[in-house]
């Protein structure tokens, strides 16, 4: 049984837990299957992700004592595949954040650069894999929330094709947007552990491939495929295109590690050339327009009624409500629930969400019209590298647009793979590349060539 | 791009009405600020082309046949109060 450690904080984490970093919000056993490809493995799982019988808040006042009674389908297939869960993981307040400081259990602080965050929102799934407390954990990704952590600590993190894998039993930000994926600390890892977890899934229709009569497959993209056997496939004659918008605006030290992860793609047989993608211009406008407005939808359930933190029975419904939903939410979930709520109320709604939405498909026509050229597109993962504790939280517009390099790609449904590409004088810094829909084999053996 | 001038405060109360969002005078205060900053950020969506997005949908079905679900004690677990085997809320006006 879990004890508190330290008392009041409201992490449920044994006091014989190595936690430096303060990455898991609860530590609770649960084996997996006697066998399997990931037997002996141990993993982490991201606390917005549902765990039956475990605790799960998702980094909220809000949800500090909900305890789902079913496993998310990641969870069971990781269980059927033999990894052990080991607990779950410290995370900006419902997805919401780039540092991990919305949570309203505290910050986490990077390993691999102690004194700054480990990004977010997954940042407890990164610090945990970093720091070697598991071999690998569950994030989820809704505009870069696996791969900027993976990029802050110096791991793997993959963002998978929309559809690739089950959201079931992810508790929903912004539903359009995200996936779950793995981080690790090489490739080959990231790769066995999304081996794991994709697949169809008959509770999360996005899954259902089978039914897509619009496009030539038979089953799952998942399937007949091995991400593992991707890793070490070498890349000779491989086209990178670099995207030239998400490298100008960079840290110079992000700037030179990158080029110097270029350089080593061209070793090892690649080609690069730039591209150019006009309309991320506008990605990160849309991205916080669509997401927000999403969440003001989603965050609508919480109103302490079925779950969650009870606003008491003494005014009418509305009332009582807006009493839990004061008290159970932080700042930055607020502020994202009312502009949501602001950019698809009466008046707003076409000149915020249906450009929001125009934007969205430029991006997506721009994107294919760069893979006629490209087999994948490269950038800086994160165009600064890690903030220290505590730096931006006062400017949310600040750290919005931090997320300009990411956000693009989940506008986009495509995969992405964060690999890290060596350190700055700040912490480190990560080469991202993007594929086309269901690519992530060649990223996997694209990001493999620069271990 | 428009002047990034303030949010009235009294719209930043009518969109927290509307989201069922009790907000203090301070948060009032602070997020009529930062709206006005983020939305006319937004205002860049001016420029961006009209888009052909029409998106190719499919119905997912499954047979309409009874199976297990939740037990009524599992969905009542993590209510703050029930009654007779239902949630027990607020009173309606």
């Amino acid at each position: 049984m879990a004890a508190e450690n330290p008392p009041g904080d409201g992490r449920l984490v044994p006091d014989d837990f190595d936690d430096d970093h303060a990455a898991f919000l609860t530590v609770q056993r649960v084996a997996g299957a006697d066998d399997g490809p990931l037997d002996g493995a141990t993993v982490a799982v991201k606390d917005n992700i549902s765990t039956a019988d475990i605790r799960t808040t998702c980094g909220s006042a809000m949800l500090a004592d909900y305890v789902p009674p079913y496993d998310a389908t990641v969870v069971e297939r990781l269980k059927t595949a033999g990894a052990t869960v080991v607990g779950k993981t410290n995370m900006d307040e419902f997805g919401m954040g780039t540092t991990t400081e919305t949570s309203a259990f505290g910050p986490t602080d990077n390993p691999t650069a102690p004194g700054r965050v480990p990004g977010g929102s997954s940042g407890g799934s990164a610090a945990a894999v970093a720091a070697g407390q598991v071999d690998y954990a569950l994030g989820s990704d809704t505009g870069g929330s696996i791969r900027c952590p993976a990029a802050f600590c110096g791991v793997v993190g993959i963002k998978p094709t929309y559809g690739l894998v089950s959201r079931y039993g992810l508790v929903a930000y912004a539903n359009s947007l995200e996936q779950i994926g793995p981080i690790a600390r090489d490739v080959a890892g990231a790769a066995a552990l999304l081996d794991a977890i994709a697949g169809p899934d008959e509770h999360d229709a996005t899954t259902r491939h089978d039914t897509r009569e619009d496009l030539d497959v038979d089953g799952h993209p998942a399937d007949a495929t091995s991400y593992a056997d991707a890793a070490g496939g070498g890349i000779d004659g491989l086209s990178v295109g670099v995207v030239t918008d998400l490298v100008e605006g960079a840290d110079e030290a992000v700037v030179e590690r990158f080029e110097a992860a270029l350089d080593d793609l061209r070793a090892a047989g690649a080609t690069v050339h730039e591209v150019s993608l006009p309309s991320v211009e506008t990605a990160v406008q849309a991205y916080y327009v669509i997401a927000m407005s999403e969440a003001s939808s989603n965050l609508a359930r919480f109103d302490g009624v079925r779950y969650g933190q009870s606003g008491g029975y003494d005014g009418d419904w509305n009332e009582s409500f807006a009493t839990a939903r004061e008290a159970g939410f932080g700042e930055e979930v607020k502020r994202r629930v009312l502009l949501g709520t602001y950019a698809l109320s009466a008046g707003y709604h076409d000149k915020y969400y249906r450009q929001a939405q125009d934007a969205r498909a430029w991006l997506k026509q721009d994107f294919d019209e760069a893979f006629e050229t490209a087999d994948v597109l490269a950038s800086p993962t994160m165009p600064v590298p890690p903030f220290e504790l505590g730096e931006s939280l006062d400017d949310p517009l600040r750290m919005y647009l931090a997320d300009a390099n990411t956000v693009p790609v989940n506008l986009a449904n495509l995969p992405a793979i964060s690999v890290p590409a060596g350190e700055t004088d700040r912490g480190p810094a990560a080469l991202q590349l993007i594929g086309p829909a269901f690519g992530e084999e060649r990223l996997v053996r694209a990001g493999s060539a620069l271990e | 791009m428009s002047d990034s001038e303030s949010v009235d405060p009294e719209e930043v109360r009518h969109v927290a009405g509307l989201a069922r969002v009790d907000l203090d005078e301070a948060e009032v205060e602070r997020f009529a600020d930062q709206f006005g900053d983020i939305l006319s950020y937004f205002d860049a969506l001016d420029e961006v082309p009209e888009t052909d997005r029409e998106a190719d949908l499919a119905n997912v079905f499954r047979a309409d046949e009874v199976r297990e679900g939740l037990t009524q004690a599992e969905a009542l677990r993590n209510a703050s109060d029930s009654e007779d085997g239902r949630f027990k809320g607020p009173r309606v006006g």
